[in-house]
């Protein structure tokens, strides 16, 4: 048992070990009710660069935190939501932005599901008038079919 | 042809795996690459550690001004920076390049300890305790390693234990053919 805890505490002093180990007190920010509103509205739309599927609003990674603080006394400053969101781009890319920008590099993320979807929808109705144009001129060029012969088959 | 569509899309399909599968999504861009390095000004470490009262000397990009630079954000308690410390003595032995260390969220102690016990290869180590100016510089995950060039531009970022590979490949030429 002692055998397992002690493995235990191993494993959990490996994973905390690249975490830094100090940590520097900073100062409170009070913010107003509204600037709380705002503040809440931006941090689930900002990534965390560390664990990459959470938002900064989620995340206890320390860069996570430490840019929570960042954006925390930016809107303390009374910075918009864009240029809060610029601030990080300039240091981390559009990464950080969950809704990426639209522009020609990003074109082909935003447009090409619909494009997908559009070329399906051609190939679909070019498919079905395929077949019913065949339908129809098999049955237009099928040969009348013989009176004797049919009666033949229904007496049977 | 009766396969021809399937082919096609077959292709495409191959083609994005082919392109995606190999990318690293750990691995990010930085939009500093092109533009000046992001100001900074962080207290150098001496040593031998001068006396308590002493403050240490600040340093900023000013100070850096005129030689290509490795910029190289460590730490005593990341896993990647142990990996990484013995090519970069070989750096320093060599006199290839200048290495800046900057000490990422660590404490003085750990830091001179670190550096004590495997050797300091950097010209000076810059201690940036509160990690601002690590994300003045999109650090997400220590060890990062920069290449500033002598007027002070970003070239290239290295994310991750800085190898032979990387340095033969990436920043060698880049220091090769800055001014």
């Amino acid at each position: 048992m002692s055998l397992l805890r002690g493995i235990c505490l191993l494993l959990l002093a490996a994973a905390f070990s690249a975490q830094p180990q100090v940590t520097v007190e900073k100062p409170a920010i009070e913010l107003t009710a509204a600037q709380e509103a705002r503040l809440a509205e931006l941090l689930p739309d900002l990534r965390c660069l560390v664990c990459q599927n959470e938002s900064l609003a989620e995340s206890r990674a320390p860069l996570a935190l430490d840019l929570k603080y960042e954006v925390r006394s930016l809107v303390a400053q009374g910075k918009s939501a864009s240029e809060i969101k610029h601030y990080l781009t300039d240091r981390y890319g559009d990464f950080v932005l969950f809704r990426p920008p639209f522009d020609p590099r990003t074109w082909l993320l935003w447009i090409g599901p619909f494009a997908l979807v559009l070329l399906g929808l051609l190939v679909l109705v070019r498919q079905i008038r395929s077949t019913r144009r065949a339908a129809a001129r098999a049955a237009t060029t099928a040969k009348p079919a013989d009176p004797a012969a049919l009666k033949k088959l229904l007496d049977e | 042809m009766r396969y021809t569509i399937p082919l096609l899309v077959l292709g495409v399909l191959l083609a994005f795996f082919a392109v995606g599968l190999r990318h690293d999504p750990r691995i990010l861009p930085s939009p500093l690459i092109g533009k000046a390095a992001p100001a900074f000004s962080l207290p150098a470490l001496e040593f031998p550690q001068p006396e308590a009262t002493a403050t240490p000397p600040l340093k900023g990009n000013a100070d850096f001004l005129g030689k290509p630079l490795l910029v190289n954000f460590f730490a005593s308690w990341c896993a990647g920076c142990q990996i990484e410390h013995p090519f970069l003595m070989s750096l320093a032995k060599a006199g290839a390049v200048t290495l800046v260390g900057v000490d990422y969220k660590d404490a003085d102690v750990d830091v001179r300890q670190w550096l004590g016990s495997r050797g300091n290869p950097y010209a000076p180590v810059l201690a940036d305790l509160d990690g601002r100016a690590g994300i003045d510089w999109g650090v997400y995950g220590v060890p990062e390693t920069f290449v500033i060039s002598a007027s002070g531009q970003v070239l290239h970022k290295h994310v991750g234990a800085l190898t032979p590979d990387a340095w033969e490949r990436d920043i060698k030429p880049l220091l090769a053919a800055a001014p």
